[in-house]
Formats: C-alpha cells, structure tokens, sequence
C-alpha cells in the first residue's frame, strides 16, 4: 500500500476507534475527578484540574448497594448458565446425532424462538412470575432468562456435536456404551470449547438484560447491575455522575473483556449457513 | 439378523432423542409460546394489573390503541428508529470491516476497543451516553462551543428537543449495534476468495468499482444476516429510549416497545401494553420468513 493510502487508512480508523470508545475514556475521566472539579462549567472538562481522587469508587463501594448487585448477578448468571446447560447439552445432542426430518424442523423452531423478543413476552411473563409468586424476587430471572440463552446455546452445541467424528461414537457404541453412556463420556468431554463459550455468552447476556430486570424486580437489595447501576445510583433528581461512571466502567470492562476472548465462536454462532 | 437389530437400535436411538429433546422442547413451550399465546388472550380482553378477572373484548383494545395519539406516534417512531439506526449502522460498520481486514500493528487492541459498545451492558453505555448529552456539562456541547460551532451557553438541549432527542436516540444505538454489525461482516469478508477482488484491481479496476460490483454482492448474504438481526434488535429495542429520553419530550422519541412498557408495566393496563407490543409481530414474521429463505439459499449454493 502506498505511504498516502496507509495515511488515509490509519485516520480513518483511528476516526471510527475514537468515536466508539470515547465514552468509556470518558467514563474513566469522570470516575476520578473530584466533584468540584466536575461541576466547575469553567473547567476544561478533559483535563484533571484538581488532583484526580478515588472518593467516587469509594463511595460506590462503600455507600452504594453495588457490591450487592454484582453478588445477585453472579448468582443469576451462575444459576441461569446450570440450567442451559443442563437442557442444552441433551437437546442439542439430540438435534446433532439422534432425530431425523422432524428433528431439523424442531431445530429451526428453536431457533425462530430465538427471534421472539423479550418486548413480546414481558406482559404475560409478568403474569406467569406473579402465579409462580416470584415478584421481586432473582428467581424470577433465573427461570425466565434461560428462554434467551437455551436458543442460541442449542443452536451452537449443535454446531460442535455435528463437527465430532461419528467414528469415534460408534468405536465407545462397540466396546459396549450405550448411547447416553456415550454422550456423557465421549462427546462430552469433546466438546469441553463448545461448552466455555456457552458458559462465557449465557454470562455475558445475563449481564446486559434490561427489560426482564426492569419489569420483575423492584428492591433496590435485588437489582441486577444493568438495571441497579442506571436506575438506583440516583438519589431523586440528583446524579452521582462520578460514581455512576465509576460503576459503568468497572462493570463494562471485565464484560468486555471476557467477551472478546470468546467473540469469534460467538460470530460463527450468528452466521452458520451464510459463511462457508 | 442384522438387518433387524439396527433397525431396533433406530427406534431406541428415536426414542432416546425424543427423551434428550424433551426437557428443552417443554420449558420453551412453558415459557416462550405459552406467553406468546398469552400476549394474544391478553391483547383481546380487559386484563388489569391486580385483578384476576378476564372478559373478551374484541377488537376494542386495538381501537382505542389506534386512536391514541401517542400510540400513532410511537409506531411512527419506531420506524423512523429502525431504518435510520440500519442506514447508519450498514454504512459505518462495512467501512470499519473493510479497514479492518488486513493485518497492521496493534490491530487486536483496535478490534478490542471498536467492540467495547456492543460487549458492554447495554443500559451502561446508554447511561455514559446520557452523561455526555447531560444539559449543563455535556462534553459534547463544551467542545462545540471551544470550535467555536455554538456559542457559550447557547448550546443545545440534546434531550430535551425533540428532533435532537430522536437524533441523540438513534445515534447512541447505531454506536452500541456498529461493532456487532462489523464483526459479522468481517466473518464474511475473510471467507472472500482475496483473489478475485486482486485480479480486478490489477486489470484496472477502481477501488470504488470493486468494491461496488464485487466484494458488495458477495458479501450479500452475511450483510442480510447482518441486517436482519440489526432490525430485531432495533424494532424491539426500549434500552436507549428508555434511560435516555423515557420517550420524551412529548412521545417525541416514544417507540413501540417503551409505549408497551410505559402503558402494560408502569401504568397497570397489561391488555392495552400487550396489545401495542403485538404491532412488532407482523415485522418479525417478515423477517423470519427473510431468515429461513437466507439459510436455505445457502444450503442450497
């Protein structure tokens, strides 16, 4: 590539980089500057024109029910993550190995159920947490996330047990397994990959949900992050902006970096059939 | 003999699939197509948040529903939301794909930082977002004003009129749904033949002919795939109108999804909120036919 053509190329990226992730630069600017200084409209608001102050993430910590939050949304996602699993691994092996013709059209049913928004499901869902007398209460999440992440996690097992040799099945089948013994002890552990991710997006959704949160849980003791951090860090009227941008950013981050580590697989997930 | 025994084997192997299917096959039913069939009762009777009557009603839901103003507003919304959300969101990010795919220093870092909108919480970057758009310290604003665009204190309210507000709206999921859409496209461009595109160049080509009359059609299928789950995400979307806006001023930014929050949750009426939620089903049907025809062109090719 020429000098000027690399020139054009480096800028423009550089453009795009900058307007994507200037918020989070943003956020971290914000999270450690003193309240002074943030409010002072005469200040140059991208430098630090006090010394920078750690008073915000303290505040979260130490103020705030965000500690709390994280717990409840770890104890969400590791409840959530089970109970894919556990329905996933069997349907989607199922899908792989076990059904014919009927087999691919209820794989493709699952799938469109994918598509159906949780903007269609949380009124009447409402109802069902209520009958099931789960009201503000992480159970609620518990039992209704799985209807996001069991699709797509299907949707990807499937793709890792078609991938596995069919002689290496028929070889456990010979030497006496049954079928079921042969799942557990053979496309299992081959699929241990298929798995992490499963694991690493159920997580990562669980993460990012809002509308479910929002609609079944009220008390501020039994928000999830996404929904905690933006509703319950105001006080009435009044914005904490520096400890709402410190709890931004120290959520996003390991989100952030925990999804990227597995986002190719999650890629193939979105675009088996239209990629060769 | 042998004949027979495989062919019990089939039965039992049927038998087991069915069993391993079953669970999943059952909580989806419990749980996505019994309330999708709910959202239909509730749509035609008069459900209210703590009463446990139900009566048919018909049609008058909808009757009212499109009578409301509002609700004219937001369907309007909502698709004004979508198409320039997509507009947006197909220019930048096969601009951003196409200067990503090579190879240059540090490109792991830049593939990191590009992602950042899409992989963090949604409702956490709506609120940096509604920080920057803040209506006294926006960032935004005090650097317009340092060029010299607006002049002290005469900067605009970005939330707080209403075709900025939709502006603001739009641009902030565009952001957040940019670094998804690019990602998709680039899994296509790397299944590109690099070839192809290399022999028209060198017989003289322009970039932007190659880029239009190539590597464009053949990329068709995964930017349909790009868009069609762009358009889900978006039609069905209230994150960003909701912390934003929470769709004001005056229904300005109102879409669908949040009128159906605003009406069913906060405002107790679930028939009518699950009646306007019900407007988004002729889309994604229309999409879901536009998906299977996608997946079964490519099994086909």
């Amino acid at each position: 590539m020429s000098l000027r053509g690399r020139f054009a190329h480096a800028a423009l990226l550089a453009l795009i980089v900058i307007l994507l992730a200037f918020p989070f630069g943003w956020m971290a600017i914000t999270a450690f500057k003193r309240t002074s200084d943030l409010y002072n409209t005469e200040n140059n608001p991208f430098l630090f024109n006090e010394p920078p102050t750690l008073d915000h993430v303290i505040y979260l910590f130490q103020e705030t029910r965000y500690l709390r939050w994280v717990g409840n949304t770890l104890f969400v996602g590791v409840c959530v993550v089970t109970i894919t699993l556990a329905l996933g691994l069997p349907a989607a092996y199922a899908l792989a190995r076990l059904t014919g013709n009927w087999g691919r059209r209820l794989g493709i049913a699952i799938f469109l159920s994918y598509l159906v928004p949780p903007t269609l499901l949380f009124i009447p869902l409402s109802r069902v947490v209520s009958w099931l007398d789960l009201q503000d209460s992480l159970w609620s999440l518990v039992v209704v996330y799985p209807t996001f992440t069991l699709p797509f996690s299907i949707w990807l097992l499937t793709g890792f047990f078609k991938a596995i040799p069919k002689e290496l099945e028929d070889a456990a089948l010979v030497d006496g397994l049954t079928r079921f013994q042969a799942f557990v002890r053979v496309m299992i552990p081959m699929s241990i990959s298929g798995i992490v991710s499963v694991v690493i997006f159920t997580f990562t959704l669980v993460t990012q949900e809002f509308i479910y949160a929002l609609t079944f849980i009220s008390s501020e003791s039994q928000q999830m992050l996404s929904v905690g951090v933006p509703t319950f860090l105001v006080r009435g009227d009044v914005y904490f902006w520096g400890s709402l941008m410190a709890a931004c950013l120290i959520t996003s981050v390991p989100t952030a970096l925990l999804y990227n580590q597995f986002l190719d697989r999650f890629i193939h997930g979105f675009t088996a059939g239209a990629v060769k | 003999m042998a004949l027979n025994r495989s062919s019990t084997r089939d039965v039992s192997s049927a038998l087991l699939g069915a069993g391993m299917f079953a669970p999943a096959l059952v909580y989806m039913l419990l749980l996505v197509a019994l309330p999708f069939a709910l959202a239909f009762v509730y749509a035609f009777g008069d459900v209210k948040v703590g009463s446990t009557e139900y009566h048919f009603v018909g049609f008058e839901n909808f009757a009212s529903i499109l009578e409301s103003p509002s609700f004219r507003k937001a369907l309007r919304n909502s698709f004004i939301f979508t198409i320039a959300s997509q507009v947006l969101t197909l220019i930048g990010s096969v601009t951003l794909a196409l200067l990503l795919d090579r190879q240059f220093r540090g490109r792991k870092w830049v593939r990191f930082l590009v992602l950042l909108p899409w992989v963090a919480p949604m409702s956490i970057g709506a609120i940096g977002w509604k920080w920057m758009l803040d209506s006294i310290y926006s960032v935004i604003s005090w650097a317009l004003i340092a060029l010299h665009v607006f002049k002290p204190f005469d900067a605009p309210m970005w939330l707080g009129e209403p075709e900025l507000a939709m502006l603001s709206v739009i641009l902030v999921h565009s952001w957040r749904l940019l670094p998804f859409s690019t990602v998709i496209i680039l899994a296509g461009l790397t299944a590109i033949p690099k070839d192809i595109p290399e022999a028209a160049a060198i017989d003289g080509a322009s970039f932007w002919r190659v880029l239009f009359q190539i590597t464009l059609p053949m990329l068709r299928p995964i930017l349909n795939v790009a868009q069609l789950f762009g358009i889900i995400f978006t039609f069905t979307d209230m994150t960003v109108v909701y912390l934003l806006t929470q769709g004001g001023p005056f229904d300005s930014t109102q879409v669908l999804p949040s009128l159906a929050f605003s009406t069913g949750i906060l405002g107790g009426d679930l028939a009518a909120g699950a009646a306007i939620a019900l407007f988004i089903v002729p889309l994604l049907l229309i999409v879901a036919f536009a998906m299977l025809r996608a997946a079964h062109r490519a099994e086909l090719t």
